[in-house]
């Protein structure tokens, strides 16, 4: 009997947690009311915030917008920083006592769009025609707009200063091709130093995809496109920068992402987002560096925009207020007050040219919204995607078309549904 | 009167399990039954499994799972391939180094033997989580381990995020390349070539790092197990003629026969069950090479709101262990 209880892992514990969890929120006694209905007649109770934070600085501009939310409106609301925000969510949903208002992220949305945790708020915003179309596209699954995008980010190509001028490049060498990023990078890579550097992953190695006009699924979004020319053309670039020892995967340097690498001063340049700020700024203080916007492939300008949102729970007891508190949340003044605490850029047009102005270094990655391309959001193309990430950290000696073929099957099998 | 006492026996009796029998059942049994039911349900994770719109869908679950080439199967497939790697070369290791350190702390001869059975119990007592940590330090490129390596002339690889699988890195050594017949056929979703890629070097750093923190354990076992074995035995051996070497084989390792199969039970348990290293380590990369059954089973359900396959994933597992239990139970049988 031992045996039984052991070998079912995880699972049945975290199923136990939710039962538990169910029978404090079933409504049969605490203060809980019990289901929603009556509760938000009387104007709702408490709201509770869950967010993903990248740090100290996050959690506590987040609870400071809240707070200030909360003394305005006259409704309490409390902000918790998860460890593991998908698990938690999940934890929530399952015992129908979900936090009101939470960070989602693209991959995770259609999973709880379709079981029918969130709310699609969207168009009951009042800003809602502010938001840059390509973040509300993010945020629209079957037509409907689910989630106010909370704020963005999109690649640019970041560049060592000292390494840059030490290799006797000026900034009329800023790369704008594909051929001039090959040729600054077979300058740039000298002794240990490698010329670029980024994450094996497709959130990296798929900006390459739209500047060659490729994209991972048809724009209507009912067609999987990976096995395109235009991806394998792109590929085989990247490979061939690899191969050609000019560019190396950030893991392959012993660091854990390119920020990582950039800072430690093994690679010149590296494809990331605005977060690498941040990162900068705490662990490599003394390492100066610019940002440009990625070189244009065959068919032109592309990067890819990364985004979350704020999702509020169907399940919410106080839908009301907890719109209320995302538009609070969107303004663009709140917004800009995100961008200086941690680094983030604005969702809402509005707050671009204010944003941009304070900070000119990252002028390139606000430009990159208007061309930015989005992951793929389909339920189940997370799953993909880390397939495919799973299959580019053996691009160097792989073969390009290959992955392509294997990782189109299984995007068909996701977007055919 | 005699059967009145009888019967308030009977009834105190069951008043005092109760508790436990409650407890039990609430916190082992129903979640049990719960994630058997969820297994077999369309259930996607909002509200309770047992609410109405909550559908029935027989086997459904365990198919994607286990045929039709899609991803969840590939996914398990390769879960499965590392997770039988990890199980071959820990299971076995272990074993045999916990038998050997509790025999050499357990000679008398051995001075400060407290001080080895303290040093060797030592990692088991350390939590998961942090030896993780320290082994992803060990292990990165330019980490301890590279380094030592570096001294005897061998340029060590990049651990964790080294995705090779060790077999194909040797038979690469040696010329050996995938042959097409191999990789043709598939089974459960990857094909026998890649089922033969050995343990990825950011799996064989997780071998070693479980060899490391059980070791340990399991050797207190074999030490109280060796001191149940009277002196006179094995000076009854030595009597007879026999050599150290022959007095153990002969005569210790068949008296602690009861004791191997324990060591082998909970580490074949514990092995199938790897997650925390995983979670806090790799999270199944690189390449998916440390992806396992039961960190696949919380991804599927936690990440990506498939709650039945993941419920479905525990249950397989659960399966395997069963049965190689059964198995090992067949094999280590008195064969008398």
């Amino acid at each position: 009997m031992k045996t039984t209880h052991r070998a079912v892992p995880g699972i049945a514990l975290a199923l136990a947690t939710s039962l538990a969890l169910a029978a404090c929120g079933g409504g049969s006694g605490f203060e809980d009311s019990g289901d929603s209905g009556d509760s938000s007649s009387e104007g709702g109770g408490a709201l509770k915030v869950l967010i993903g934070s990248s740090g100290d600085a996050e959690t506590k501009a987040v609870q400071d917008a809240v707070a200030a939310w909360s003394e305005e409106s006259g409704t309490e609301a409390s902000v918790q920083a998860a460890t593991d925000l998908p698990q938690e969510l999940s934890q929530g949903f399952t015992s129908n006592n979900p936090p009101d208002v939470f960070y989602v992220s693209t991959d995770t949305l259609a999973g709880f769009a379709a079981n029918g945790s969130l709310l699609a708020y969207g168009d009951q915003l009042s800003n809602a025609d502010d938001f840059y179309p390509t973040l509300v596209d993010a945020f629209t699954v079957d037509d409907q707009f689910y989630c106010a995008p909370k704020d963005f980010s999109t690649l640019g190509l970041v560049i060592n200063t000292r390494l840059w001028k030490e290799a006797g490049l000026t900034d009329a060498d800023v790369p704008t091709t594909w051929d001039e990023l090959e040729t600054v990078a077979g300058t740039l890579t000298r002794g240990d130093v490698v010329g670029l550097t980024f994450g094996p992953e497709y959130q990296r190695v798929g900006s390459f995809f739209p500047q060659a006009g490729g994209a991972m699924v048809s724009e209507d979004g009912t067609e999987a496109t990976v096995d395109s020319p235009a991806n394998l053309e792109a590929l085989e670039f990247v490979q061939g920068m690899m191969r050609d020892g000019v560019a190396a995967y950030s893991s392959d340097l012993g660091a854990g992402w390119g920020g990582e690498a950039f800072g430690k001063e093994l690679a010149a340049m590296t494809i990331e987002g605005n977060w690498i700020a941040g990162a900068m700024e705490n662990d490599f203080p003394k390492v100066d560096y610019t940002v440009a916007e990625l070189p244009e492939g065959p068919a032109g300008k592309g990067t890819l925009a990364f985004t979350n949102c704020w999702g509020i729970a169907e399940q919410s007891d106080n839908q009301e207020d907890a719109i209320s508190l995302v538009e609070a949340l969107t303004s663009a003044d709140q917004q800009l007050a995100f961008a200086d605490a941690f680094g983030v850029i604005p969702s809402v047009q509005s707050a671009a040219q204010e944003y941009a102005d304070g900070r000119p270094t990252f002028q390139p990655f606000v430009d990159g919204a208007e061309y930015a391309q989005n992951p793929p959001s389909q339920e189940g193309a997370a799953d993909v995607i880390s397939d495919f990430n799973a299959q580019l950290e053996g691009l160097q000696d792989g073969d390009p078309e290959a992955i392509l073929q294997s990782v189109q099957q299984s995007m068909q099998a996701v977007v055919g549904q | 009167m005699a059967r009145t006492i009888n019967s308030g026996r009977t009834r105190d009796g069951w008043l005092f399990v109760a508790p436990a029998f409650v407890l039990l059942a609430v916190f082992l049994a129903f979640p049990v039954l719960m994630a058997l039911w969820v297994s077999v349900s369309d259930w996607r994770g909002v509200g309770s499994p047992f609410s109405g719109d909550v559908g029935f869908v027989g086997a459904e679950n365990y198919s994607n799972i286990l045929t039709g080439g899609s991803l969840q199967q590939r996914d398990f497939g390769t879960a499965m391939r590392n997770n039988v790697y990890y199980v071959l070369f820990v299971v076995p290791i272990q074993t045999a180094l916990a038998l050997a350190l509790a025999v050499l702390v357990h000679h008398r001869a051995l001075k400060g033997r407290g001080f080895f059975r303290t040093a060797f119990y030592f990692p088991s007592v350390t939590s998961a989580v942090a030896i993780t940590v320290l082994w992803l330090f060990l292990f990165n490129s330019s980490g301890a381990v590279n380094a030592a390596l570096g001294w005897v002339g061998i340029d060590g690889p990049n651990w964790f995020g080294d995705a090779r699988g060790i077999f194909h890195t040797a038979l690469g050594a040696v010329g050996v390349d995938a042959p097409a017949a191999l990789t043709e056929h598939r089974m459960l979703g990857i094909s026998w070539w890649e089922w033969l890629a050995g343990p990825s070097f950011a799996m064989s750093a997780f071998i070693l790092l479980a060899v490391f923190t059980t070791s340990g354990t399991f050797m207190l076992l074999f030490i109280a197990a060796l001191n149940n074995i009277g002196e006179e035995v094995d000076e009854a051996g030595m009597v007879d003629g026999a050599g150290a070497w022959q007095r153990f084989w002969h005569l210790t390792l068949p008296m602690l026969r009861p004791t191997v199969f324990t060591v082998l039970t909970l580490g074949l348990i514990g092995t199938w069950q790897v997650f925390d290293q995983i979670y806090t380590g790799t999270q199944g990369g690189p390449a998916k090479t440390t992806l396992t059954p039961a960190y696949l089973s919380f991804q599927a359900s936690f990440n990506s709101q498939r709650w039945g396959e993941g419920a479905a994933i525990a249950f397989i597992l659960f399966a395997i262990i069963v049965l190689l239990t059964l198995f090992q139970r067949w094999a280590l049988r008195e064969k008398s």
